[in-house]
């Protein structure tokens, strides 16, 4: 039943698997880190800040997540090489791991959708709790991770939901720079077995599945968050 | 109540304060000594809540000096710049002052032993047991210790503000500054708020209270200062101000309010 189901493809699918999520996670951190970061370049009160965040987000959210991939993968490739062979000599050629770029790539989308959704977070909490933290004494830095932060989250985790859904629906995209992940392991599956629709249906339901313990995830840490909200 | 051996905590000299091209304040002094309980009152727009935020310097002022225990605020001046003040100074001495708000500005994501404790575990560097242990207290204090594990939405205004009063309270101040801390009640709640307050006043805290609240103005203070734009009217006893007011304005007012 089981041998029939996955038709000797049943490792590679999980090790498929495996790499979708570790590429999901990796980026969702780096991609977290970025947000914040390019959110608070946003908010801050230099100009030039400010200006270099909004080219960043509004580049990456304009450009199309795949042409990113292979914007990433392709020019890291072209750029380390002529870095190496400046150094090293002419004959030097490295390839980037598609693992590597690929996770730089979806991190680098993420993060120009977090940093818009951080921004609109940090613009949501009500200014008297901020003042209140000032007026008690409290330090730029105590103030930012004890009152901001937390603030913060619960109005920014719904949003981030939704784009951590996303982000693990995109690693599928990193199969054509030839990462073994899901999305590539089914693809190498129907070539040899010759039945698409089966592969390519098994692959769905394991994105759903993986989507769907996430949103559990995501509405527990709603919840969480959300303690001490009056809730109509 | 002349009391000339008290030491005082705080002066603020000719405050001056404008938004934009309207000036706000126009020159406000007071000073206040030890178990001094200051009313100010007035009409809206006359400056009261700015002056009581230009004392812990929420707002900063243009001109004038503040200081408090003996330290002169330091507003540095370049050219016709508004002053930049000295964080450093700035967030040593607000701990040292209480503020409790109109609107309480309680913070929602901590329960209201959390929001007690906050400020002197992590501004004090209060032993995290120790602040617990004090909040508790204080929290019976207000009467407030069965809904310390409550979050502040879950409560009342009434109690969300002695919540508020409790949290000021924690940092041991030396002057409690409260802004229309009645204003944003129901009329149902703003007794428990005053029983409160008086009992602070009895206790012989420094206290500089905006308010409304005539009869508490006139019961629990020694000195009531009535603002009129931007600047103050008149000084007076409590006795002085209610029975006999000197200033014209003074007098129409207490007639529209009382």
């Amino acid at each position: 039943m089981t041998a029939d189901l996955f038709q000797g493809w049943g490792t590679q699918l999980f090790w498929g698997t495996m790499v979708t999520l570790q590429v999901a996670f990796l980026s969702l951190l780096a991609g977290l880190a970025i947000g914040l970061a390019v959110a608070l370049a946003k908010l801050s009160s230099s100009r030039f800040l400010r200006a270099a965040g909004d080219f960043y987000t509004t580049c990456v959210r304009g450009t199309p997540e795949l042409l990113i991939i292979l914007l990433v993968y392709f020019g890291s490739t072209v750029a380390l090489s002529a870095m190496l062979r400046w150094i090293a000599g002419p004959e030097v050629y490295v390839e980037i791991p598609a693992m590597a770029a690929g996770v730089f790539a979806l991190s680098l989308v993420f993060g120009a959708y977090a940093a818009e959704i951080f921004r609109g977070a940090f613009l949501a909490i009500p200014p008297g709790q901020i003042e209140a933290a000032k007026a008690f004494g409290m330090s730029p830095l105590t103030l930012f991770v004890h009152i901001r932060m937390p603030l913060m989250w619960r109005y920014a985790l719904p949003s981030l939901g939704n784009i951590w859904i996303s982000l693990i629906k995109n690693t599928s995209l990193i199969s054509v720079v030839g990462l073994e992940e899901l999305m590539r392991v089914s693809y190498l599956a129907t070539s040899v077995t010759r039945s698409p629709f089966h592969f390519y249906l098994l692959a769905a339901v394991i994105y759903l599945t993986l989507t769907i313990i996430n949103s559990l995830i995501i509405e527990w840490l709603e919840t969480r968050a959300n303690r001490g909200v009056r809730r109509v | 109540m002349s009391r000339p051996e008290a030491k005082t905590v705080l002066t603020a000299d000719v405050i001056h304060k404008s938004y934009g091209d309207f000036p706000v304040l126009k020159g406000v002094s007071l000073a206040a000594r030890e178990r001094d309980v200051i009313c100010m009152i007035g009409a809206s727009g006359s400056g009261k809540s700015t002056f009581l935020r230009c004392i812990n310097l929420l707002e900063t002022p243009e001109s004038g000096t503040i200081s408090f225990e003996g330290e002169e605020i330091k507003l540095q001046r370049s050219g016709d710049r508004p002053p930049v003040l000295n964080a450093r100074q700035i967030s040593r001495i607000r701990s040292r002052m209480g503020m409790v708000f109109q609107s309480f500005n309680l913070w929602s994501h901590l329960t209201v032993l959390e929001n007690v404790t906050i400020a002197p575990i992590k501004v004090l560097g209060v032993a995290k047991a120790e602040a617990i242990e004090r909040a508790e207290a204080l929290l019976a204090k207000v009467g407030l210790f069965d809904k310390r594990y409550h979050y502040p939405a879950h409560i009342s205004g009434g109690q969300q503000q002695r919540c508020a009063i409790a949290r000021a309270l924690a940092m041991e101040p030396k002057l409690l500054l409260f802004d229309e801390p009645t204003s944003a009640l129901d009329p149902e709640l703003v007794g428990e708020v005053l029983r409160v307050m008086r009992v602070l006043a009895e206790e012989g805290r420094t206290m500089i209270v905006v308010t409304h609240e005539m009869a508490f103005a006139r019961e629990v203070s020694n000195e009531v200062l009535f603002l009129h734009e931007g600047k103050i009217e008149e000084r007076n006893s409590p006795d002085q101000i209610f029975g006999n007011p000197t200033s014209e304005r003074c007098r129409r007012f207490l007639q529209r309010v009382l």
